[in-house]
């Protein structure tokens, strides 16, 4: 037997789930689709004492489109998101995170909520969140918050939760006109830890120049990264190659990843700066495609 | 509240056969197979969601068996390497292409290759070779350099469109 022993629960409703969570507080995990938690437990990095199992909750499984947001609650898998026709259609950008997450076999169980509550700093949708100004809406005793990317991730794998409160849904604001996202990553082969990522967003005023830029990456530091200076130099300006190397020339030096196994700080830093001018030319090309 | 438990008595379907254990909420639902079922055609590799080794379908979709606890698979359906064979022991066409195109070595890494390939096919009957390649990055093997296993799904995808005859087993 691979997991310290643990006691389990499958409650029905997320008012139990809630509950178990509040009453074991520090004790108790989440468990969705397990495929950040499992690895840990095989491993008996983390010891929990109890585990609460969502999977069996009712409901919480379809993606939805409510009063200009995209709603993904917290049973949704990746391959949900990957394939899901309204997210294909109107935030594309998310479906093409997804589909770099892990390998199939972890697409069809782990679900977009889990993988952002574990804030693994490769992780995709965090910087998604970031660049769409998204919210991770999160549950307690005391009620229903939508908390902003920036107060929810704190440091690698920790993020704002405290004992008793759940994950129930990231939201999505629907694109607005004359705008669009794209993402972009890096890794050695598909389905591996991204070394890094970009998630880029554009709005255009009517004359064609930047309204807007967000730019969010990944893997460079503990948390999403948001390259606050590179989107100072294309606002206000027209899309063009040559502005997106300068925003790319920003964010390299903007950014201030660490080293580890994987990659060098300075191998990070170069990987940003190729990445940028991608996700942007990505974005500002689906710009050309609505027009 | 719901009481949390540290044992449960549950039913499995595997390979359409019921299968009922008293196990420890810890018990992996790989341990599960091979040690209440006695189907040890599941491979443990690394038992962190990294090799793949361990694949099958859990109401029809590829998982990691190491990932995934025997309780919660409770009254579902799962589907391992031991279901794909005809009961006369006629192979399922995905193991005869892996056969004929020589797509193991030692396979131990095998029984997840062809459980990855199998829900692969369902889904996708005529993938391109990337297609086939993408896929099989969840899958690790240490013995062939993956060339002959690529070749393999890609017979096998044939084979199941029915465009190529499975040759009977033996001969040369």
């Amino acid at each position: 037997m691979k997991p310290a022993t643990f006691s389990y629960a499958a409650p029905r409703t997320v008012e139990e789930a809630i509950e178990l969570l509040e009453a074991y507080g520090d004790d108790a995990k989440v468990l969705a689709g397990g495929q950040s938690l499992v690895p840990l437990l095989n491993m008996r990095l983390a010891q929990p004492k109890v585990l609460v199992d969502i999977n069996a909750v009712e409901g919480f499984d379809e993606i939805v489109e409510e009063e200009g947001f995209v709603y993904v609650p917290m049973r949704v898998r990746h391959v949900q998101g990957e394939r899901s026709p309204l997210l294909r259609e109107k935030l594309p950008v998310v479906s093409e995170a997804v589909h770099q997450i892990g390998h199939p076999q972890i697409r069809n169980r782990g679900t977009m909520c889990g993988s952002v509550a574990h804030a693994d700093p490769a992780s995709e949708l965090p910087a998604v969140l970031m660049a769409l100004d998204g919210r991770i809406v999160v549950k307690s005793g005391d009620g229903e918050e939508q908390i902003t990317p920036e107060d929810f991730f704190l440091t690698y794998l920790t993020t704002s939760l405290q004992p008793g409160q759940l994950v129930t849904a990231l939201r999505f604001p629907l694109l607005p006109p004359n705008s669009s996202a794209a993402f972009v990553e890096f890794a050695q082969r598909p389905g591996d830890f991204a070394l890094c990522g970009v998630a880029a967003y554009l709005h255009l005023d009517e004359g064609g120049t930047i309204a807007e830029a967000r730019l969010a990456l990944m893997g460079v530091g503990g948390t999403p990264f948001c390259a606050e200076q590179a989107e100072a130099v294309l606002q206000g300006e027209r899309p063009s190659a040559a502005l997106f190397a300068e925003a790319a020339e920003t964010v390299s030096q903007e950014v201030d990843p660490d080293s580890d196994i994987h990659a060098s700080a300075e191998y990070r830093r170069h990987l940003a700066k190729v990445l940028i001018p991608q996700a942007l030319e990505m974005a500002a090309a689906r710009l050309g495609e609505e027009r | 509240m719901v009481i949390p438990v540290e044992t449960a008595t549950i039913t499995v379907t595997v390979d359409g056969r019921p299968y009922t254990a008293t196990v420890e909420a810890r018990k992996t639902l790989a341990d599960f197979l091979r040690e209440e079922c006695g189907l040890t055609g599941t491979h443990l590799g690394c038992e962190h969601g990294v090799c793949g080794a361990c694949t099958v379908l859990l109401n029809d979709s590829a998982v990691r068996s190491c990932l995934t606890f025997a309780i919660q698979a409770d009254g579902q359906e799962v589907m391992t390497v031991e279901g794909l064979a005809a009961p006369d022991g006629t192979l399922h066409p995905i193991q005869q292409a892996f056969w004929e195109n020589h797509a193991l070595q030692c396979a131990f890494c095998t029984s997840g290759f062809l459980m990855t390939t199998y829900a692969f096919l369902k889904e996708n009957p005529n993938p391109s070779e990337e297609e086939i390649r993408e896929t099989l990055t969840g899958n690790i093997c240490r013995c062939t350099g993956y060339q002959n296993i690529v070749a393999a799904v890609a017979d096998a995808a044939a084979r199941l469109r029915g465009e190529k005859h499975t040759q009977p087993v033996g001969g040369v």
